[in-house]
């Protein structure tokens, strides 16, 4: 019993690492900043998520997991708002995404889409 | 062994922040390095197992000071100017402090050694007496606010006289500190939905977590400083999405003037009531008939009054850079 808990808590850690890592490799070789963002958020989401679950099942049933799960709530809710702000942000300032030219974003979106 | 490599990973990945930092040319990217800076710093204090050392870090470091700093960014343009070039001279400099440095490190007692000085002096006495003088769990905080007293109340006093320093260069003008608001300051983030709602979400469990952290203190790692910043991170989030009249509204400039002086005063009564019930100047012992009684009034009244100055200094530079344009 014990030995599957560290087992699949190892597991869960090292899977959740794997994207933390990921997520590192892609902020820096991503071509823009948005894609970028797009990266760097998975480090903020599935990371975490699988990292803190690992680290809930390796403590049991324990106050700690109570503190983790409080922790996982909190990134939850303020990575993806984070992103959210910086990508809002690198528009308003007039950051255009790469390979949309000159035109305004908003409207440019549906077609790209279509296009691909 | 694991304590020691990832100690040193971390000093390497501090020293690579630092060199970025140095390197910078734009003051945006210098101000988040430096968040960035401070947040490792706090990795290094826990790794050390101080706490509250790396509570601190954290919350003023990397939370209160990286926004200071950015509202701040606001009256300088953020790049840098090509000033006169003395390279050589400061690497030289740099670099002969540096080799001294490295030549005194020699001379430190090894990590953790029970057999350095700081170990050996006044820290054994502390860690066998706080139990039966004072009675609470967290030393440091016994240490901080009953044995060392004047420290901190030096601390406060600095800290009190930074923020009217402040005040007197950025305050606007007389009698009206934070007069002068631009309406883009004013509306803040409020239009952004996503923020909004989450901010409104998040600022009432962060003012909570500082109360914890504030009345805690004594039991876990915490007290006045630490309550202070993560009440202001708490009110300036809340002042980012909802705009700084409204901020302001919620807590008047009157009042943080009163907090930040108050704190101080607080602190300083206290120690005069333990010369007016026959003790020494913060000497807690005599405030009740039990002393460890008494320990634990002066303590709480002292952290209380070190929590409310921290706010309202902190609170005060934020408003006095935001209204500044």
């Amino acid at each position: 019993m014990i030995e599957l808990q560290e087992l699949v808590a190892g597991l869960l850690v090292v899977t959740g690492s794997l994207f933390v890592l990921a997520g590192g490799i892609g902020a820096l070789r991503m071509p823009d900043f948005y894609t970028r963002i797009h990266g760097a958020s998975l480090t903020d989401s599935l990371g975490p998520v699988l990292v803190l679950g690992g680290l809930m099942v390796h403590a049991g049933l324990s106050l700690v997991t109570v503190k983790l799960a409080a922790v996982l709530l909190f990134l939850m809710v303020t990575s993806p708002t984070a992103s959210y702000a910086l990508a809002n942000a690198a528009l308003l300032a007039g950051l255009r995404p790469e390979g949309m030219g000159d035109s305004d974003p908003a409207g440019a979106a549906p077609e790209q889409e279509s296009a691909s | 062994m694991t304590t020691l490599l990832i100690g040193i990973f971390l000093l390497s990945l501090l020293v690579i922040t630092a060199i970025a930092i140095v390197r910078a040319t734009d003051l945006f990217s210098a101000v988040m390095l430096s968040g960035i800076f401070s947040l490792l710093m706090a990795l290094n204090f826990f790794l050390l197992d101080a706490a509250d050392v790396a509570l601190t870090e954290a919350a003023v470091g990397a939370g209160v000071a990286t926004v200071l700093l950015l509202a701040g960014l606001r009256l300088t343009p953020s790049t840098e100017a090509k000033g006169r070039s003395l390279r050589a001279l400061s690497i030289g400099i740099i670099a002969a402090v540096a080799l001294l440095m490295i030549y005194a490190s020699f001379g430190q007692p090894s990590l953790g050694d029970p057999l350095a000085p700081a170990q050996q002096h006044v820290a054994p006495w502390y860690i066998e007496k706080t139990p039966e003088l004072v009675d609470i769990p967290n030393i440091v905080t016994a240490v901080l606010s009953s044995f060392r007293g004047y420290d901190t109340l030096g601390e406060v006093f600095v800290v009190l006289t930074a923020g009217i320093g402040v005040m007197f260069l950025l305050g606007g003008g007389r009698g009206k500190p934070f007069a002068r608001l631009d309406s883009k300051v004013e509306e803040g983030l409020s239009r952004h939905l996503i923020p909004k709602v989450m901010a409104r979400l998040l600022v009432p469990f962060i003012l909570l977590f500082a109360l914890f952290v504030q009345f805690h203190g004594e039991y876990s790692p915490g007290g006045g400083f630490q309550a202070g910043a993560i009440f202001v991170a708490g009110i300036i989030l809340f002042s980012l999405v909802r705009g700084e009249r409204l901020a302001l509204a919620v807590i008047p400039p009157r009042v943080l003037l009163w907090m930040s002086a108050g704190g101080a005063l607080l602190y300083g009564s206290v120690g005069l009531a333990g010369i007016a019930m026959g003790g020494n100047f913060l000497e807690y012992s005599v405030l009740a008939d039990d002393p460890v009684l008494g320990q634990h009034i002066g303590i709480i009244i002292i952290e209380l009054g070190v929590g409310l100055t921290v706010t309202g200094v902190l609170l005060s530079i934020f408003h006095a850079f935001a209204a500044r344009d």
